[in-house]
């Protein structure tokens, strides 16, 4: 319809239209806001109850609950160190790898890949996205961790585990299983995530930008890094963070192949075990009030590092934005 | 913020299941939740109850500390627990206890040309091998109990169940009784925190792991173990005997357990007396309402049992459990006719085969 139809049509309202139109206008609009306020409802819901399940733990260890590191269910002592430094380290290597891969992968389909590799790779991407998280940790436990402990582990062991203070993450027997298992995992994980985040943004770039640096004599290199990243720098940190909150609580995949030890190995190959994996064991079995008031402390926690790691990512976005003003 | 709330909703709908699930608004069907570790045959019983009369039993293995919370908050007609409760702790909640199916727990090993049943341990090295004091499979004590054995200088790895379980009660049990240093630095319950090893979720993982790693160690569920073909230890029991995992030895170590002595048949099978008897031998166990909110679904309940009592054994065995000794059951179904408050001026269990 013109502009001019439309406004023709308004003039043909009666008032008595308009009244019922502009009413339902409201209705949808307070339908909608009442949608978008819900989510407000549950989350402080959640954290409502969290607390409150929390409340008798927190207030019988006290701070001692996030400094210490024993977990022990037969004298009802609980500190939750070793979960908390296993849920950041996993992310942290998750991300370690999942970063640079992504990029790889989403940079050779939007700049590199002939047209007709393009569709096949790119639906295999996503086909992993929708692999059930039970069936990377089977994978994991069955497939990769035995393969793992028989060729990269010993390696590791024997190249970087000898150089010394570095060595020592990358050292002790090769379990097959353990932090540095889990992280892969989370990795390989949090790929198609990052990938198809990444591929989407890097495709908004209008061809025309692209172009002119190229015809600026610019290399591929070039193109991706000066042009194509700084215009769609938001869209990619948006992608890293949903995979780095799929990796904080994934939970499992994890539990099969983290080790589930709840102490801090001085090395990534030793068993840790992370809050969600922690929490997926013992819930089901936990006898007690303050074991089961300690699990619920350990989701609260899980809360809290999400919620800071979507808030710095934010703060982080908004700083950039503001020096791509200036 | 969909991340948090998953993991918050996972969690809660591990201890929300059996409210939502168990309970049921018919009373022709019974409902049931708790422990993990005899669900299939509990399950293989109500499907065969099911064709048999029509009735249907909905059990939902939540693990026995739920199955403890559920029945204590009466959104089920029975739970099941493979950890009996005290009789103090079923006096206060106003439950009946009894056991209902056995199972044994067996150590197995993954070293380098040891066959299934060669090696022999006792209770106190298999201590000292998950304290951590032990960690060499051609360690002297290991040595000691094995003169004809070639041990190499391997490391040993130990292999522990990460999910609370049963199995991990009966196991650390087990290790309090034949080790007071396993006792004062572990203890036992269904989730404890191991000084060594690493975890492996469920059975199937402790298996795996255990067939994966050159020198380790693992528990498992007997069924678990045969199904498997797996390399299981051989052990030496109270009486000083090598006994071999099987339904002779388990049922041996229930027939020398006095069931009559303890009120609530609180009786742990580990470490039972008796020549025959394997170790470590748990039972799990059914609780009830003394006086039950729906008289009806409980007396179909006791119904249930008592047809899986009469005619469960072979099903049982096929599933590589071991059935309640004969005496065992006419005790246990003693205990209904007196354990249950009257119903009208009736008792709840009258007799069987009604």
């Amino acid at each position: 319809m013109t502009d001019t139809a439309i406004r023709a049509q308004s003039r043909v309202l009666s008032g008595s239209q308009a009244r019922r139109q502009s009413l339902m206008d409201k209705a949808f609009q307070s339908a909608t806001a009442f949608f978008a306020l819900l989510v407000l409802l549950i989350l402080g819901g959640v954290f409502v109850s969290l607390v409150q399940g929390a409340l008798p733990a927190l207030g019988t260890f006290g701070f001692d609950f996030l400094t210490t590191q024993v977990w022990n269910p037969v004298t009802e002592r609980f500190g939750a160190v070793s979960p908390i430094y296993g849920t950041l380290m996993t992310a942290l290597i998750a991300m370690a790898v999942g970063i640079p891969i992504s990029f790889g992968i989403a940079v050779f389909l939007t700049e590199l890949a002939p047209p007709w590799l393009k569709r096949p790779v790119g639906i295999a991407i996503e086909l992993l996205a929708g692999i059930p998280s039970i069936i990377y940790g089977i994978w994991g436990l069955f497939v990769f961790a035995p393969v793992f402990q028989q060729t990269l582990q010993p390696f590791l062991i024997d190249t970087i585990g000898q150089i010394p203070v570095v060595g020592n993450l990358f050292s002790g027997p090769p379990f097959g299983i353990g932090i540095l298992t889990a992280g892969l995992i989370l990795g390989i994980m949090v790929l198609p995530f990052i990938t198809s985040i990444m591929r989407d943004v890097f495709e908004t770039v209008p061809p025309m930008v692209k172009e002119s640096a190229y015809g600026l004599g610019a290399t591929t290199w070039e193109v991706v890094w000066k042009v194509v990243l700084p215009y769609t720098r938001v869209g990619v940190v948006g992608g890293v963070m949903l995979g780095l909150g799929r990796a904080l609580g994934e939970t499992m995949a994890v539990t099969f192949v983290v080790g589930n030890a709840h102490r801090i190995g001085n090395s990534l190959m030793a068993p840790g075990t992370t809050i969600s994996a922690a929490i997926a064991n013992e819930f089901n079995e936990a006898v007690g009030e303050l074991y089961i008031s300690s699990l619920i402390a350990l989701g609260l926690i899980l809360f809290f590092i999400t919620f800071t790691v979507l808030a710095l990512a934010k703060i982080m976005l908004m700083r950039m934005q503001k020096r791509a003003g200036a | 913020m969909t991340i948090i709330s998953k993991t918050v909703i996972r969690s809660a709908i591990a201890g929300l299941a059996g409210i939502v699930l168990g309970s049921s608004a018919y009373a022709q069907n019974i409902s049931g939740a708790g422990a993990t570790f005899p669900y299939p045959v509990y399950a293989r019983w109500a499907q065969a109850y099911q064709q048999e009369t029509g009735t249907s039993v909905n059990y939902q293995s939540i693990g026995s500390g739920g199955g403890i919370r559920q029945i204590k908050e009466r959104t089920v007609t029975f739970g099941a627990s493979d950890s009996p409760l005290k009789p103090e702790e079923l006096e206060q909640a106003g439950l009946v206890q009894f056991p209902m199916i056995m199972g044994g727990v067996v150590p197995v090993v993954n070293v380098p040309g040891i066959q299934p049943g060669q090696l022999r341990l006792d209770g106190p090295t298999l201590a000292n091998i998950y304290l951590g004091e032990i960690d060499s499979w051609d360690d002297d004590a290991i040595k000691a109990l094995n003169p004809d054995l070639e041990l190499p200088d391997l490391a040993i790895a130990p292999v522990y169940r990460s999910d609370g379980s049963g199995t991990n009660f009966l196991f650390t049990n087990y290790l309090t009784q034949v080790s007071e240093d396993f006792k004062d630095q572990v203890g036992s319950a269904t989730s404890v925190q191991w000084p060594v090893g690493l975890g492996a979720r469920g059975n199937e993982g402790v298996a795996a792991q255990t067939g994966q790693t050159r020198g380790a160690i693992g528990y498992v569920e007997y069924a678990y173990a045969k199904q498997n073909k797996m390399t299981n230890a051989v052990m030496k029991n109270q009486d000083g005997q090598w006994v071999e995992p099987k339904s002779e030895t388990f049922q041996a170590a229930a027939a020398s357990a006095d069931w009559s002595a303890n009120p609530g048949y609180y009786v742990i099978l580990t470490n039972q007396p008796g020549a025959q008897s394997w170790p470590i031998t748990g039972a799990s166990f059914i609780l009830m309402h003394r006086q039950p909110q729906d008289p009806a679904a409980a007396r179909s309940a006791l119904k249930f049992f008592d047809w899986a009592y009469a005619n469960g054994d072979k099903m049982a065995d096929e599933l590589d459990y071991v059935p309640m000794p004969d005496n065992v059951v006419s005790q246990v179904e003693q205990t209904w006719t007196t354990g249950f408050a009257e119903v009208n001026g009736e008792a709840m269990w009258t007799g069987g085969n009604q």
